[in-house]
């Protein structure tokens, strides 16, 4: 389904508002902070809830508490001095943070990637949306009560894609890869060798890891029909990511804009129906699968040659006047990097717009009415890191 | 995809008086932007959204830029009027004569804060559109019309601008600051923002950390009655 013409129906004004739900009997509203140091928030975020009984009649989220203001640091500081600090954004898919911060600078210049460095951006991008989505998952299984287990089958899986990072780039997590017209180290035969063979066993974690979840009977009675959110809202309220997909929007950056070499690979786009937690669960299963193609048909046809554009530039890395907006299908949805250059070493301006963020518009919309164990299960849906919402 | 042009004379058949500006971008990215007044940007916001053959549906990106004062240094020519010794005439006299003279002059171009928004069409899966909106200045005139009403993705996004930048937007459900605490006075994106002096004592300061040291030295011996206490926030001590 596609929301095509749902959105120019005359909606009354204010349809894409939280629909207020009334207190049922007497009695005071109970009013919970929860966070900012809640083992469920996923790091410093507090949600001020508002209940009746187990009921939440309000919801509004608080940010800020690990803000540290990066889009005015990046604007003291050269380009290319900015790259190690994307990989703080969403501390957990690094590289599609460079990526997205070296799109938008490649934009901006013009500069041409060599074909070998797009290769090895796939496969990078592709590892770390695997393994966001298994650790999303296992958190996500966690805090509904199955303690330990799934999480520690998806950091397994999540270990190994890390040991390949870190073999490459150097560090685990904070790797600092790419370069405005290419990447920064170039990847060994062994090393390709060696992802190979990780990404032959990753289908049968999935397998595995689907057996276990998919029919069980906590989760589904937990999760179906728990947290709907209506592809016209989602449309409207910028959602993407799984999230949109899962209210059944076809839109993947990926097959939208076409960036880098992603119109070479054969991949689908899974889509929910409901809309609701389970849907958002199962796309992100889904989507590890897609990617697990993906991977084997990059691994395939990865090509000799440079990583970087010979032409590029790195020392007195000056782009012309002008402003650029790339963006990229993140794990997480639609990381964006608006950039503003006056000529000067520095960018004018520098703008992460965060899919996390962005993603929390909604929350209120989904949590009320529901119990408050329900909200931790509809936050941990959504799936954002506190390094990007906060910045 | 629609040229920028193209939507521009769209809108302009279905806005009257829509008053647009197309500001090219030089870079490669070939984005260019189209400038709307506020006082008509709600109307010009609902007709992309609404009309079947543009449908930008989706507002992806929405965020603030601030352009303080420029000073211009420029040449000018001025004609002006002297009183000079012209050959021919008569020694020791003097003659007003028309001259040319250049000059250099200084002008201030007032600094405006602007609102940039990332439209794009999950419909027709094109974009991005940029909007842009300008306030009249930096000081006293920083409203500008939310256009949350109409796509929500930008209740957050405006709401940190609001934060930082200090645009103030009317229409807007619920507009409080979303990064800073409550009672933050300042807006730390602009360009002209000071920190605050939040000198900690470090044994051996060097290079930056002592120039904040002794600034801060400064500000604490100046008398009391201007200087803040220590019960006071620290976001007080901004303007010492």
């Amino acid at each position: 389904m596609t929301v095509a013409g749902a959105v120019r129906k005359q909606l009354p004004a204010g349809w894409n508002r939280p629909v207020p739900i009334e207190p049922e009997g007497e009695g005071e509203l109970l009013e919970v902070a929860m966070g900012p140091h809640h083992p469920s928030t996923h790091g410093v975020f507090r949600m001020d809830v508002a209940l009746d009984g187990e009921r939440v009649i309000r919801l509004k989220p608080v940010f800020g508490y690990l803000h540290r203001n990066h889009e005015k640091i990046a604007e003291g500081i050269s380009y290319l001095a900015s790259m190690p600090y994307t990989d703080r954004l969403d501390y957990v898919c690094p590289i599609t943070n460079n990526w997205a911060y070296a799109l938008a600078v490649e934009k901006l210049t013009g500069q041409e990637v060599p074909e070998r460095a797009e290769y090895l951006r796939v496969i990078l991008g592709e590892l770390t949306r695997f393994q966001n989505h298994a650790s999303t998952i296992g958190f996500f299984i966690q805090e509904m009560g199955a303690s330990g287990t799934p999480l520690m089958y998806a950091f397994r899986e999540r270990e190994k894609i890390l040991d390949l990072f870190e073999e490459l780039t150097g560090a685990r997590m904070m790797v600092n890869y790419m370069r405005f017209g290419g990447c920064r180290v170039d990847a060994t035969p062994a090393w390709l060798d060696k992802t190979r063979k990780v990404v032959a066993g990753l289908s049968a974690f999935v397998d595995e890891f689907e057996q276990l979840l998919r029919t069980n009977e906590i989760l589904m009675v937990r999760t179906q029909g728990v947290g709907v959110l209506s592809a016209e809202l989602a449309v409207n309220a910028g959602i993407t990511g799984p999230m949109l997909r899962a209210s059944g929007v076809n839109y993947d950056i990926r097959k939208v804009d076409k960036y880098g070499i992603y119109d070479r690979f054969d991949f689908r786009v899974p889509l929910g129906d409901h809309g609701d937690i389970y849907d958002r669960f199962m796309i992100r299963l889904l989507e590890m699968r897609e990617s697990i193609k993906i991977l084997e048909q990059a691994l395939k046809d990865i090509p000799g040659g440079p990583i970087m554009d010979p032409k590029a530039k790195i020392r007195g890395f000056r782009p012309k006047p002008g402003e650029a907006y790339g963006r990229i299908e993140a794990p997480k949805g639609e990381l964006g990097f608006y950039l503003i250059s006056d000529g000067g070493p520095n960018p004018y301006r520098y703008r992460v717009r965060p899919p996390s963020l962005v993603n929390l518009t909604v929350l209120e919309d989904m949590c009320l009415g529901h119990g408050i164990a329900d909200v931790v299960l509809i936050f941990g849906s959504v799936d954002i890191v506190l390094g990007e919402v906060d910045r | 995809m629609k040229t920028v042009e193209e939507i521009k004379a769209a809108i302009e058949k279905a806005v009257p008086g829509a008053a647009l500006e197309i500001i090219a971008n030089p870079s490669p990215s070939g984005q260019h932007s189209l400038r709307i007044e506020p006082d008509c940007a709600v109307a010009v916001a609902s007709f992309l959204r609404d009309d079947a053959e543009l449908a930008f549906d989706f507002l992806s990106n929405v965020t603030g830029v601030d352009w303080p004062d420029k000073e211009i240094a420029e040449k000018v020519k001025v004609q002006r009027t002297v009183m000079k010794a012209v050959d021919g005439a008569e020694p020791g006299t003097e003659q007003a004569v028309e001259e040319t003279v250049e000059e250099t002059q200084k002008r201030i171009v007032p600094g405006f804060l602007e609102a940039v928004y990332h439209l794009y069409s999950v419909e027709k899966r094109e974009g991005p559109l940029v909007l842009r909106m300008r306030t009249v200045n930096r000081t006293d005139q920083v409203e500008l019309p939310s256009l949350t009403p109409l796509w929500r993705s930008a209740e957050f996004q405006e709401r940190e601008i609001f934060d930082l930048f200090g645009i103030v937007f009317t229409g807007h459900p619920d507009l409080r600051r979303l990064l800073m605490w409550d009672e933050f006075t300042d807006h730390p994106m602009r360009r002209d923002y000071v920190e605050p002096d939040d000198f900690e004592y470090e044994p051996t300061a060097h290079d930056e950390v002592l120039k904040r040291k002794q600034a801060h030295r400064a500000a604490m011996s100046e008398p009391e009655k201007s200087g803040p206490t220590k019960s006071e926030p620290a976001n007080a001590e901004a303007g010492a």
